[in-house]
This record gives structure tokens, sequence and C-alpha cells, in this order.
């Protein structure tokens, strides 16, 4: 079981999707974006989520969260995909405080996820360095030893969310070279420390994200997120949930521009018909339905994987994200070229969900890096 | 629990006691024919080895060839939970399966469905122990995917229809007993209406059946002729007039058979254990060309995407959930991976896969050639893949005609 929702997950879900609905127009993202925002969401909106529990509902209920699992988180993920909604669910939750959770102390997790949960703090997950491509273990950023804590010196990129994040858990080199699997390390850097800066990137798929730059910043022994030098493993848990929830609204994202294309097939007229009538068209159409079905199994089999802590569940981590990154960029392709013209003007929605899809495929792994790693995974 | 646990112990040692050794694949891996091995069943089977008909005779006995179906039909009377164990306990020694053929799979879920209870108590039994073997007579010359399009006629004196026209594509027709068959009964109405489904006893005069050779060199496949061939009013399912809703119920349990049939994990790790040998390995089992690797990881992907679907279908329909559009997807995906995987396969055998027979090559070489072949026509048969594509089209997104 697991595959088909739950009554209450079905609940969870409509409920996400009237929310959204109402509240999130996709025009705000375009606003967004004219208006060179610095946060890229709305805290108002975010304060209204977080009374309706969706940054509580992976914390467990001892840290004040709802303690409930991937397959909910995918439900609401889903509805926010549908629309772009650009608040800090992904950055906040499945990247930052699912860091703490998964590695940190219970006294980490007293003080930083019950903020997280109410909706009062953000964090994010600096992982990532500029030409290291999709490799989780490159790590030029650097810690040392220094007086009673440590000292944090380098530079990440495309931090999800990081220049509006009250903390950032941050990846750095303890020991061993540049791309060594073992002397990872993660520490946890409130948003205030000295030699912290924070840039603001302009993303062509519009999410928020930055360049964290460490000089020399100063934190305390506590910072340490689990063992020293042993991060990689717990990174690799992280951002594979990151995966499953990046999934998701992946699943939303194909399943608007879908909607797009086929109300575009069944009203544009050419030749004295609709277009949807020509066969070439339909069966088109048809395999992108069939690639999303597929991808909402791929999606769902994750989730439930990771709820059950099943030993497959990276294989089948892979898999969703390989099918959905391959069925949105179809997806996507195809919503253009069956809109024809408008689908190129930036005045159509769908241009910003075929950016939105191809820059979701770029992260935390293409398709082709997946397969690659679920390769070796079975051992060939 | 309990029981089903009591279930499962019993299971697991009347299977070790019963199955006879190599009615367990592995034990002559890499030997015969698996095909050989397998019982159809019917009046014309002949065993290549006694034990497949040992086999058949064992697991019949209990009812186990259709454990689901009801007792007095000859089935195992299993709950959905007890066939799963016994499902798993056979897998676990590797059994092959003692019974197969479109009496299992298609005519006999549409009679339990829709047969009558004179018919279900003829029909059904024999099925189970395999004594009758079934063809499928529905697509004829002319007609192909537009099945509604059939030309033979049935016309009725009293009791007895007389059937005339003909039928292609019947598979195995020339081995079967029995056949099913779509007969045009009245002339004057749309398409879809005025036909009638129909059981015809193959073993009389004025039926006659001609296979087709394939360019698999194989011939699966029949012509079969109806000139004057007699039906008892009694062997019509579903009555007069009605053919086209039972068409359509058994064309569903025909699709799900075949998205099945390729759903069985003993192919998982054929392309890579061939890619290993035929195009070799890097230290720690790595395939040597990155491509190939890439191809192979993908179709492996793909298949567990299909399973996960099948899956998500069956736990819908368990919660009583009507089928969603997701079940339209089967047959067109499942068969266009085949394909995929088949030619794939081909591809990694190079040279090795020029082999029709004889010198220089192994069965399984020539096998995957066959299968190759054969796969081709996986997305024409069973309503052709463009066909499956209309049906999502108009069906599920709604698109006009």
């Amino acid at each position: 079981m697991g595959l088909v929702l739950t009554e209450d997950q079905q609940m969870l879900k409509s409920s996400a999707s009237d929310f959204v609905r109402n509240e999130s127009p996709v025009s705000r993202v375009r606003h967004l974006r004219d208006s060179d925002d610095p946060v890229g969401y709305s805290p108002e909106l975010w304060a209204k989520m977080a009374a309706l529990g969706w940054p509580a509902i992976l914390i467990p209920e001892d840290c004040g969260g709802l303690g409930m699992g991937y397959v909910e988180m995918a439900c609401v993920l889903e509805e926010c995909g549908r629309a772009l909604v650009p608040e800090p669910l992904l950055s906040t939750v499945l990247l930052g405080a699912n860091a703490i959770l998964l590695g940190g102390s219970s006294e980490q997790k007293k003080t930083l996820l019950p903020p997280v949960a109410e909706g009062s703090r953000t964090m994010a997950l600096a992982w990532q360095e500029k030409g290291a491509r999709y490799d989780r273990t490159v790590s030029a950023a650097r810690a040392e030893k220094s007086g009673s804590g440590w000292r944090l010196r380098g530079e990440k990129t495309l931090v999800l969310d990081g220049a509006s994040a009250d903390h950032i858990v941050v990846i750095a080199r303890t020991a061993g070279a540049d791309s060594d699997r073992e002397g990872l390390s993660m520490f946890v850097v409130d948003r205030g420390a000295p030699g912290l800066s924070v840039v603001p990137q302009k993303t062509m798929h519009l999410r928020a994200a930055a360049v964290v730059r460490l000089s020399d910043v100063e934190v305390p022994v506590s910072a340490l997120v689990g063992e020293q030098g042993n991060a990689a493993a717990l990174l690799d848990d992280v951002l594979d949930r990151a995966t499953v929830g990046l999934c998701a609204e992946m699943l939303g994202n194909m399943r608007t521009t879908f909607e797009m294309t086929l109300d575009y097939l069944k009203t544009r007229k050419q030749f004295g018909v609709v277009i949807g009538t020509f066969q070439a068209l339909k069966h088109r159409a048809a395999k992108v339905f069939v690639e999303l079905e597929l991808s909402r199994s791929a999606v769902l089999g994750a989730a439930t994987a990771i709820d059950q802590g099943a030993k497959d569940s990276r294989a089948l981590v892979s898999v969703a994200k390989a099918r959905c990154s391959d069925a949105a960029v179809l997806c996507g392709y195809e919503g253009i070229q069956m809109h024809g013209g408008i689908g190129m003007t930036d005045e159509h929605d769908i241009g910003l969900y075929v950016k939105r899809m191809r820059g979701n495929e770029m992260t935390f792994g293409d398709a082709a890096w997946h397969r690659d790693r679920f390769a070796a995974m079975q051992g060939f | 629990m309990g029981d089903i646990e009591t279930f499962r112990q019993e299971t697991r040692a009347w299977l070790e006691a019963n199955c006879p050794a190599s009615m367990r694949f592995g034990a002559n891996a890499g030997g015969g024919n698996l095909a050989d091995e397998l019982a159809w069943g019917g009046r014309k089977e002949t065993y290549a080895n006694p034990e497949t008909k040992l086999w058949l005779d064992r697991m019949a006995s209990r009812g186990w060839t259709a454990p689901t179906w009801p007792k007095p039909y000859g089935g195992g009377g299993l709950s959905r939970e007890e066939a799963k164990v016994l499902a798993e306990e056979m897998r676990r020694i590797r059994a092959k399966p003692p019974l197969i053929g479109f009496g299992l799979t298609m005519i006999g879920p549409l009679l339990l469905q829709s047969g009558n209870e004179e018919q279900k108590l003829r029909f059904l039994p024999e099925i189970c122990r395999g004594e009758v073997r079934w063809c499928q007579g529905y697509s004829e010359p002319g007609a192909g995917s537009d099945l509604a399009g059939l030309q033979t006629r049935g016309v009725r004196d009293g009791d007895t229809w007389t059937i005339n026209g003909q039928k292609v594509w019947t598979s195995y027709a020339d081995k079967a007993d029995w056949m099913f068959v779509l007969v045009r009964t009245e002339f004057e109405k749309p398409k879809h209406e005025g036909i009638t489904f129909m059981l015809i006893d193959m073993d009389q005069p004025g039926v006659t059946v001609k296979p087709i050779k394939l360019i698999s060199g194989y011939s699966p496949f029949c012509e079969t002729f109806l000139e004057d061939a007699r039906v008892d009013h009694e062997n019509i399912v579903g009555g007069i007039g009605n053919g086209w809703t039972m068409a359509k119920a058994l064309l569903g349990h025909e699709r799900s058979m075949i998205s099945e049939a390729f759903n069985e994990s003993e192919e998982r790790n054929e392309l890579v254990a061939a890619a290993r040998r035929y195009v070799g390995q890097e230290n720690g089992g790595r395939i040597r060309d990155g491509a190939l690797r890439d191809r192979i990881s993908q179709l492996t992907m793909d298949k567990t995407c299909l399973e996960l679907t099948l899956k998500r279908t069956k736990e819908a329909a368990k919660l009583g959930q009507q089928p969603g559009p997701e079940s339209s997807i089967f047959k067109y995906y499942a068969t266009e991976l085949n394909k995929e995987r088949t030619s794939l396969l081909v591809g990694i055998l190079g040279p090795q896969a020029l082999g029709w027979d004889g010198e220089g090559f192994e069965g399984a070489e020539i096998d995957a050639t066959r299968s190759w072949l054969r796969a081709r026509g996986n997305s024409i048969e069973g309503g052709t893949s463009e066909v499956q594509l209309n049906i999502i089209a108009k069906r599920v997104l709604g698109l006009p005609d």
C-alpha cells in the first residue's frame, strides 16, 4: 500500500490546491521577477502556509511539528508546483531543517526545529560549489579549528533562498582534498555571523538563490552538525529527500503545463477546425500523458519508500528524478511547440513553466546523472 | 495472521514435495527451450517432458492452476491474500507456471464475469485441468484494429447457428480445441451493435486452420476459415447482440495479460549479463560502454515506473476505486518497452545476433534474435499503439474527433 492516497492525504492535497488557487496566481512570480525582489517570496503568504502547518509536516511532534511523511509533503509540494509557488518549503524544510533533523544533536533539534515548524524562522543548505556540476563531494570551502570553535572559509553557489534564510547549513571540508568523499563536515551558521555575506543570484528558472561567501566566519563547537568529517552520507540523505520534494513540484509543473496545452488544443482553430482533431498532435499529447502518469507513480513510489525506510529508497529516488526530469522537459517542449508562436512570448505563462522545469531538471542531478547513480547502485 | 502463516508453511511444504526439479527455473538453466516446458493443455497437447504433465496434474488437483477461481468451477477458492502467498512461494523455488493460455487469462475470466451457470460449470473446470485449449477469433482480414468492422456472419436456425467467414491472427488456432469468436448476427444495425459472442468447437467439419509463417520464423498465428460451422445456441455468451460489450470486457483481460506478461522480473538482469559478456566489463562489474550502460539503466528504470503504475492501479482497485485513466497506458507502454528491450539485446549481441539456426550460435542467441522480430508485433496485436494513443486522447484527454 501507499501508492494511492488515503482520505486524509486527499484532503490535505485538496486544501493545498484550494489555497494555491486562491492565494497564489502565477502572476505573483512574474511580479517578483520584474520588481527584482531580493527575498523572492511573500513573508505574509509564508505565515499563512505556516498556519496551515505546511512547514511542520515533516518535523516530529516532539519538535513542534506534525510528524507526517513524504507522501503528505509531496501532496502539498505538487500543488505548489502547479503555480510555481516561491515560498521556501523546499529550502527551509527539506534542505536546511532536514539536515538538522537527520544529523543534528538533540540540542540542535530542540532549538532549531520548532521555529521552523511554526514558520518564524527559515533555513537553507549551502552545499554546491561552482564548477562541481552535480558532484556532492566537492568542497573547496574549508573549516579549521579555531579557539573553542571553527573558522569557515569559502564560497557556495546556488543556495536556494540563501539570501533570506535565518540559518544556513554549510558544507565545509575539515580534511582531505577538494573532491574527497571523506572529510566533509556540516555547520549551521546564523545569518548575522560576521564574515558571512549572501548575494542574491538571478536564475533562469526564477528560484531565489544566492552566493554565500564565508570569510573567516567563526562558529562555536555547537555549530557542528553530525560527525566531523563524515557528512557525505548525511548530505546524500538530505538531498535525496529534497529530490523527492522537488519531483513532486515537477509533477505539479507538468500538470499545469499539460492542462494549458490541452486547453489550447481544444480551442485553437486552424484550417477551419480545432487543432486537437489532428492525430499527429493527439498522439503526442497522449504520450505526454503517459509520461505524466509514470512520473506520478515514480514520485509516490519514492516518497512511500522513504516513509517506510525501504532499502531500495535511494534507487527509487533516482528513478523518480530521472523520470520526472525527462518527462518535464518533454512536457515543456511539446507545450511550446503545440502552442506555436504564442508559446515563445514572455507574455504567455508557458515559458515560465518551461524554464522552471528545465531548472528543476538541473537541480540535485539531471536524468543522466541519476541513471549513472542507479546503475552503480544496481551493480552494473 | 496465524492462519495465513499456517497456509504459507503448508504451501511451502507441498510445493517442495510436489514440484518436479525440472519445473523449477535454474534447475536446467541455459538448457531446454522454456516454451517446450510450459503446458498449454488441450486435446492436441504433447509433452516434451513428462514432468510438465505431472506438475500440471498435481497443481490442478488442488485447483491451483486458477488459484482464485471458485472451487465448484475447478479453481482453488483461495482468497487474494492466500493467492499472493502461493505466488510468493512458487517464486521462492522459481516454479514454472503449471498451465498457461487463453483459457485461464481470457475466456475464463469473461465466463466468470458474464457466463451463465451452465456455461461456467461446463467450461471452467476443464480449463483448470488443462483439458481444453482455447484460441481467440476476433481479427478478420480487412478489419485489423477496426475490430467492429468484422464480416463473419451467423444465421440462426432453431437451436443452432450457422457461421460463415474468415478470421486471421488466431493465435495457436492449430493447437486449440475451442475458439471464442465475434460474429455479426444482425446486419442492418450500426457496426458496434449486432455482434454476438460465441464459443465454437474447432473439432467439426467447416473449421479449417492454416498457420501463417512470420518474419521470426515462427508460426504462432493462423488463418481460420469458417464454412457452415455450427454453434449451439447455448454457447452464446452475454446474449444476442451483446458481443461488443463482451469483446471490450475481454480486451481488458487481454491488455492486462499482455502487460503482466512483460512484467516478469526474470529478464531484469538479462541485459546486464549480456552486456558484460558481449561488450565487456571493468573491474567491479561496471559495463564498459558508458552509453550502453545509460540505456540499460534507463530501460530498467522505465520498467520500474511501469511496475509502480501497475501496482498503483491494483491498490486503487482493492480500495474499490474504478480503474483510473492510468490503466489505458499499460498495453501501449509495456509493448513499446518490450520492443526497446529486445532490440537493445540484439544490439548488445552484435554479430552473434546474426544466427538463424545451427552452427556457431547458441540457443539463447537465436532466441534473442527471434524474440526481437516477434516483438515488432507487440505494438500491432491487441490494438495497435496508435489505437491505444487514440483511446487515451479521446477517452482520457477529451480531445475531439
